[in-house]
């Protein structure tokens, strides 16, 4: 069995504040293949981008504080010096943002600043570095990919904006590609380009793929096993037919009821989760949905479950027996069909 | 481009002369003796020989027609500009534009050497300020800034004056000799205090300035995704922020240039410097109204041209920025 | 080139109601300028360029589309943010494409709107009290020492805790801010009230609560909506009737069910498969029409057909050359397509 890429034990991100310890990310745990879409989904405040930007060191602890374990290709990233992490950022491990607007510097031309990261990790001639840059704006699918390389990000479109994000995080063969909600601030059709584009691109450059996003029909499409994120916490993992078809989470069941379908029935109301997100610094006891969930038991108010595995690769973090789990199950999918 | 500054120019000389006509106006309504006594000195002069003189320098014309002369002085070109025909001085009955130009070198000087100086001060104290927010550095800068904002120039000046060269007797007082060259001056120290002293509240804007927009351009985006990049910090603040945090500052420095440049009247008359402010002070309070308008039309020229450079220059500094 | 759409696309019954709101020709254009000292016009952006709609009172009608549709400016133009280019606005029968002055205040409270950003378009300096109360203070509608009460009335409707009079925005999740413009626009019993995507900015398991809200304001107070948003899910599972816009004019317009099963223009194919469906199995059976390509820009709009360079339907020269007209499909349904496509082309719904 091969090592997996990136193995993430008990991280914990505390950030403190003036008005108390922000439990932004408190306690998960998950593995990725090399080659595989990891799906990550959670509500604003749910972790998702916190966790992935301390595995890139983005977040690091001059600025919070940080416990676990983060092992990409068996070294412990946390532990690493500011040096080589430096190194494997950009190069090994890359990042693609949300607004892709806002996400490129509007004074330097695309071509430059592709190039840039490419000179940062390679010993090229500038001449090699802007080739380079030009044939990964190709490969993303941008026209006239010389011309284009000479211009300024505003001269972009939105899409072709994110393209040339893809293109420069691609553009030193990264092992892992992490998209936090790379869509989001996207037209419809435009993102269904760019998440056909990863797919694609994922093959060829033979790359595994986070995806952080909130919505759950793109993880449905794009990613082969998925966690779903609460409260800082993973509350449940599993892949794709588990997370759509076999739940065993009650929020997983909230969620899926209560976002609005193309092939629904109109005439239906739609099952909001009720109550509102909790506060990171004033976290629930026990289990941190307890306020919200329609099954809730004396067990879930001061135990905190684990998340743990029901069948296989599929896990959850729930008190409900796996037969109390299972019958509620075949009631939420009746009631979706 | 081109027709850009087609339009610019245009509207440089409509100001330039609702400039000069509101000069004109304040002059001409404010009660500051009579021109004519002033010229006439210390002799005593009849009525009819007031009359004489008022009728010389054209006073007793239509307020129109003497607007009229004064206003083709206003136009940019040599030999129109300031011209020594109506721009005569009614105090020392020398042309105006002598006078100015005579004094131009020392104001040059004194406004060179104080931007020098708060570029090079204000500028890194407040990138330190900025990187290291909170630290001991960042709040010893803001006092800093605190002090040169809040401290009139005479204050600051009187008291450079009193430690440097009155108590300690390390640098000249004031004054500078007419006859002496610009170079000698410079070199036995004679402008470091007016520098100095002129620098500070300037320096201290511009701490607060970069240390303000190096905090926002740092929390953008495309910072996180610089760092994302696996730049070093250092590439990240300097090539990335410090790029976008100073075009704004670019374009305040080259105002502030031109402002200088039309004469620091506080600093030039503290250290008795021999100026464009200093000229201006003595115009007004000695009735000489050519020589006011001189300097007004002079100092408006200034900013007008400044104006118009920084914003070709920002054009230059933000690709978004382009000029039909 | 207008149709007269009403007999095709009215609701199910009384075919000879008057609509609430008619729209005729309507077009807004942007002038763009340049010049040395006066600007001279040299070009337009056509944001809308001819939309023709009636909404019935007490229906839902969606307007959808993406980035320089032009559906943000046709909302606008309705509610007399924006004066239309040419074209006229009927509300109730009554033409109010020039209405000015107190006429134009007086009809203000016909007509109110639900923004997107909950963060940005509610004052930050004034209470909550305070904002919902500005209408009846701008309309005189209600006596002074009613005005508590009926604010508080409206905080409990729309589903705050009336005791948050006195706070202010920043106080409040962004769920509850938006409640709190829902009762804004409420607060003067408009007969119609424009969402301008108002859960787009929410997280998704509060988006459902204040869908489930305004439905249940619009039983209700018999309120009719036209709801504007990207989310196709969302407008489908809202609308009556949905209009798709591309480039400023309605390319097709249905009851919800129909656009589903059978969209006939292909741009709405488009935009229906590109929707993410949160159902592995169901979106791996779907037919996908990837466009190439971004949106043109609405200054200098294609000949003919406006969608006809990324149409992957498109026959030349016909495409190129003649603008379709909006005509019927099918009964209920419109589409301004030469070639439109075939039943069932993009969802396969299992029944």
């Amino acid at each position: 069995m091969t090592e997996p890429l990136l193995e993430v034990k008990d991280l914990t991100v505390h950030f403190p504040t003036e008005d108390g310890l922000v439990k932004a990310v408190d306690g998960i745990s998950f593995s990725l293949e090399p080659g595989e879409t990891l799906g990550v989904v959670g509500e604003s405040g749910s972790g998702k981008s916190v966790s992935f930007l301390t595995v890139m060191g983005l977040i690091r602890s001059d600025q919070a504080v940080i416990t676990g374990e983060v092992f990409f290709q068996g070294q412990d990233l946390l532990k690493l010096p500011v040096e080589e992490m430096r190194n494997i950022r950009g190069a090994r491990i890359s990042m693609i943002f949300q607004d892709p607007m806002t996400s490129l510097h509007p004074y330097y031309k695309v071509g430059t600043q592709i190039s840039e990261a490419v000179r940062t990790h390679q010993k090229v001639s500038k001449q090699e570095a802007h080739d380079q840059a030009v044939e990964m704006l190709r490969k993303v699918g941008i026209p006239k990919p010389d011309e284009r390389a000479k211009q300024y990000p505003h001269e972009f479109s939105g899409g072709m904006r994110q393209r040339a994000m893809i293109a420069m995080a691609l553009s030193l063969n990264p092992d892992l590609l992490i998209a936090d909600e790379p869509t989001t601030a996207l037209d419809v059709t435009v993102q269904a380009q760019i998440l056909d584009l990863i797919d694609r691109l994922k093959q060829e450059f033979n790359a595994a793929v986070v995806i952080i996003t909130h919505d759950l029909g793109v993880v449905a499409e794009h990613c082969d096993t998925i966690q779903v994120m609460y409260a800082g916490k993973a509350v449940e993992f599993g892949d794709r037919h588990d997370i759509y078809y076999g739940s065993h989470h009650p929020y997983t069941w909230g969620l899926l009821r209560s976002i609005a379908r193309l092939d629904a029935d109109s005439n239906e109301r739609l099952h909001p989760i009720k109550g509102l997100p909790p506060s990171l610094i004033n976290v629930p006891p026990g289990c941190a949905f307890h306020p919200r969930c329609p099954y809730v038991m004396d067990i879930c108010r001061t135990e905190t479950p684990a998340l743990l595995p029901s069948d296989g690769h599929h896990a959850a973090a729930c008190h409900l027996s796996l037969a109390d789990k299972e019958r509620i199950l075949k009631e939420e999918v009746m009631s979706r069909s | 481009m081109g027709r850009y500054l087609i339009r610019r120019t245009l509207f440089m000389i409509l100001v330039l002369f609702i400039v000069s006509l509101f000069t004109f106006i304040i002059f001409m309504k404010l009660p500051a003796g009579d021109p004519a006594r002033r010229l006439a000195g210390s002799r005593a002069t009849t009525p009819q020989e007031l009359e004489t003189i008022r009728h010389n320098i054209g006073l007793d014309e239509p307020l129109l027609v003497q607007y009229g002369r004064f206003a083709k002085g206003l136009i940019p070109w040599p030999g129109l500009f300031l011209n020594k025909q109506v721009y005569f001085s009614w105090a020392n009955n020398v042309p105006v534009s002598e006078e100015i130009y005579s004094r131009l070198p020392y104001t040059i000087t004194l406004s060179l050497g104080a931007a020098a100086v708060f570029l090079l001060v204000g500028i890194p104290i407040g990138i330190v300020s900025a990187i290291k927010r909170r630290s001991f550095v960042d709040r010893a800068g803001m006092v800093f800034a605190l002090i040169g904002v809040s401290a009139p120039v005479f204050w600051l000046a009187y008291l450079m004056l009193y430690f440097f060269w009155f108590k300690l007797a390390w640098l000249p007082g004031i004054g500078v000799p007419p006859g002496e060259s610009m170079v000698k001056s410079i070199a036995l120290g004679r402008f470091i205090l007016p520098w100095l002293a002129l620098a500070f509240t300037f320096a201290a804007f511009y701490t607060r300035m970069i240390r303000g927009n190096l905090l926002e351009t740092m929390s953008e985006d495309y910072i996180r995704t610089a760092r994302a990049k696996g730049l070093s910090e250092r590439r990240v603040i300097f090539k990335h922020g410090l790029r976008a945090a100073l075009t704004p500052v670019v374009t305040m420095f080259g105002l502030d240039v031109a402002t200088l440049l039309g004469g620091a009247v506080i600093t030039e008359t503290v250290f008795n410097i021999p100026g464009i402010g200093q000229y201006t002070l003595l115009s007004i309070f000695g009735g000489n109204f050519p020589g006011v308008m001189g300097v007004t039309v002079l100092a408006a020229f200034f900013i007008v041209i400044a104006n118009l450079l920084v914003d070709v220059v920002y054009a230059f500094l933000d690709p978004r920025v382009r000029y039909t | 080139m207008s149709v007269d759409v009403s007999q095709s696309v009215a609701p199910t019954t009384e075919t000879d109601r008057v609509p609430l709101v008619k729209l005729e020709g309507i077009r807004k254009l942007f002038p763009i300028t340049q010049g040395i000292l006066f600007q001279r016009k040299i070009g337009n952006v056509h944001a809308v360029d001819g939309v023709d709609l009636e909404v019935y009172p007490g229906e839902t009608v969606g307007l959808v589309g993406e980035t320089g549709c032009g559906k943000s400016t046709l909302a606008r133009v309705i509610m007399r943010l924006y004066n239309p280019t040419e074209g006229r606005i009927s509300f109730d029968g009554q033409d109010i494409t020039h209405l000015k002055g107190r006429e134009l205040r007086e009809q203000r409270r016909n007509m109110q709107m639900i923004f997107q950003d909950p963060f940005a378009s509610l004052n930050p300096r004034k209470t909550v009290g305070s904002i919902i109360a500005e209408p009846f203070r701008l309309h005189k509608t209600v006596a002074k020492d009613r005005v508590k009460p009926e604010v508080q009335e409206l905080m409990e409707l729309v589903g705050l805790s009336p005791e948050h009079y006195n706070r202010f925005p920043h106080e409040f999740s962004g769920g509850q801010r938006q409640r709190i413009g829902v009762a804004r626009a409420l607060a003067l019993r408009p007969r119609l009230i424009v969402c301008d995507e108002p859960v787009s900015a929410l997280d998704v398991s509060i988006q459902a609560q204040i869908l489930n809200l305004l439905e249940d304001l619009q039983e209700e107070f018999k309120l009719t909506y036209l709801f504007i948003a990207h989310d196709l899910a969302v407008v489908k599972h809202v609308s009556d009737r949905v209009a798709v816009m591309y480039l400023g004019k309605i390319v097709e317009l249905a009851d919800g069910g129909n656009l589903y099963k059978n969209p006939k223009h292909p741009y709405t194919g488009a935009l229906l498969s590109a929707v993410p469906i949160a159902d592995p199995d169901l979106a791996a059976q779907r037919k996908r029409i990837i466009l190439e390509g971004d949106v043109p820009s609405p200054i200098d709009p294609p000949s003919g057909c406006r969608f006809h360079p990324r149409c992957p339907n498109a026959q030349f020269p016909r495409c190129k050359e003649e603008e379709p007209v909006l005509r019927q499909m099918h009964p209920g349904q419109v589409a301004a397509c030469h070639f439109p496509l075939e039943d069932r082309a993009v969802l396969e719904i299992s029944e």
